[in-house]
């Protein structure tokens, strides 16, 4: 693993070892000292074209617990906002000597090209670029669900709402699918992308149906930025027939758990009370996202492709 | 380095020696540290777990009390991260204060150092006990950094290019054996 572009680029066996990593890392958050000497000497840049304050802090807190120096590089009022392109900046960065580029971008493949184009030698991670993935996102909502049902081979997972404008649904689905899982597609008929049919998953627009047996449910921001078409009549109708409230939630099993990627209008795709209930895993995804970004840091960041073997 | 079947793997512990030296071991432990009261044991993976259990579990019997091992993973403080592929990590999985106590930490074979470092390192975020003893199974030579065992299995001179392997039933699903191979091709 050299980068991490889509969570379709993992297999299970990659996937299993983030998870696995990020298990172990996850006890780092309760001790005493919350710092690992890993990456010490390592220089990890935030690139960011997309205001994203969660993802951001998140890789930077995951970067710092691994002793890894920071510079975060926003794209507001700096030299990309006066017209460098992408490839001069990545120029700036491989001068500077960045180990690695965290990249969120608005450009559906910008960290690909970034990754491909000999800019710049470090590893890359793709923080989301546009409506394509968010690999990170897929491996901590993983990771997640993991933790509260076990093994996810067999796993019923319902996501629902915006689709089409949704990384986080595109990374999940391929992650997911890796992993045994089984998912359901709920949106509405505008907001499912074209060629939803060749993804690995089933697609619905009754969420109510669907939410029987369902062992996880994930719910999306309705993304107004994106939006430049109306999609759907009104707010009332869509979180009338695509919202998740307590009466939908009594509909899964006892044991199933609602997520949300943030950052939530409540009232819009989920009503307050579910997002604070206990069924809702929200804030714990949150913590389980520095691990999880923690363990690909770190395999991607350390050690050197050739193996040499060595006793003790 | 890896020891084809054909070679002269030579056995120079068997399930027998291991258990003797195991429960001289803990016996020196004691000794040593007067009780078991104040006293944290902890394997560093993958060997040193199992050794960790067993010291624990004769522990108990000699005391009559009931002592558990812990665990802890050094991949991350290891110095040669960079020279190696990324590596999965191990459990950790210590006692909540190690402040005040006296840890022993439990390997399977010494030999450059290294491990033990990182070890220590590692120790050092979780707490500050207040003292830190080596117990290993197998010594064999060639340091690379100033620390030393305080209680060894056995001390075993060998060449660099041998390679000692260390089965434990548990972990291995085979005998208990400690066994030499490779060396001047």
């Amino acid at each position: 693993m050299k980068h991490l572009l889509s969570a379709g680029d993992l297999d299970r066996e990659e996937a299993l070892l983030v998870l696995d990593t990020a298990q172990e890392l996850l006890a780092v958050a309760q001790r005493p000292v919350k710092k690992l000497p890993t990456l010490r000497g390592r220089t990890i840049v935030n690139l960011f074209f997309e205001d994203s304050t969660r993802t951001r802090i998140s890789f930077e807190a995951a970067a710092k617990r691994l002793s890894a120096d920071v510079i975060n590089f926003n794209a507001k009022g700096s030299s990309v906002s006066k017209g460098e392109s992408l490839k001069d900046t990545a120029l700036t960065l491989q001068a500077m000597g960045a180990d690695a580029v965290v990249i969120r971008h608005s450009a559906s493949g910008a960290p690909h090209l970034l990754a491909t184009s000999q800019w710049m030698r470090g590893a890359v991670v793709n923080a989301g670029d546009g409506t394509h993935e968010h690999p990170t996102q897929a491996l901590l909502d993983a990771f997640t669900m993991r933790r509260h049902l076990g093994d996810l081979d067999g796993k019923k997972v319902v996501i629902v709402g915006d689709v089409l404008h949704s990384r986080v649904a595109r990374s999940n689905a391929l992650l997911l699918n890796t992993l045994g899982a089984d998912v359901t597609l709920v949106a509405p008929p505008t907001l499912l992308p074209v060629g939803v049919q060749t993804w690995p998953v089933q697609t619905s627009f009754n969420l109510d149906e669907s939410l029987e047996g369902a062992d996880a449910v994930m719910m999306l921001r309705v993304q107004r930025e994106r939006m430049n078409a109306s999609f759907f009549p009104s707010a009332r109708e869509y979180s009338r027939r695509y919202g998740l409230d307590k009466q939908r939630v009594s509909r899964m099993g006892d044991h199933a758990i609602v997520m949300h990627p943030g950052p939530m209008n409540r009232g819009m795709e989920i009503t307050a009370d579910v997002a604070d209930s206990t069924r809702s895993v929200i804030v714990e995804q949150v913590t389980n996202g520095v691990a999880v970004r923690m363990a690909v840091l770190y395999l991607l960041l350390s050690g050197s492709p050739a193996p040499e073997a060595d006793a003790s | 380095m890896v020891a084809s079947a054909s070679n002269m793997a030579r056995q120079v512990l068997d399930a027998t020696d291991i258990k003797r030296a195991i429960t001289r071991i803990t016996h020196e432990i004691l000794e040593k540290n007067r009780d078991s009261s104040d006293l944290v044991l902890i394997g560093i993976p993958t060997r040193g777990i199992e050794l960790a259990e067993r010291i624990a579990a004769k522990m108990s019997e000699v005391e009559g009390s009931d002592l558990r091992a812990g665990s802890l993973d050094v991949t991350m403080y290891r110095d040669d991260l960079r020279m190696r592929p990324a590596r999965a990590l191990e459990p950790t999985n210590l006692p909540d204060d190690i402040d005040g106590k006296i840890v022993i930490l439990i390997d399977d074979v010494l030999m450059s150092g290294r491990t033990i470092r990182a070890a220590l390192d590692a120790l050092n975020d979780h707490g500050r006990p207040r003292a830190v003893q080596l117990a290993v199974l197998v010594d064999r030579g060639h340091r690379e950094l100033p620390i030393r065992a305080d209680f060894v299995g056995k001390n075993l001179p060998t060449s660099k290019s041998e390679r000692v392997q260390v089965r434990l039933s548990e972990t291995d699903q085979a005998d208990d054996s400690v066994t030499i191979s490779g060396g001047d091709e």
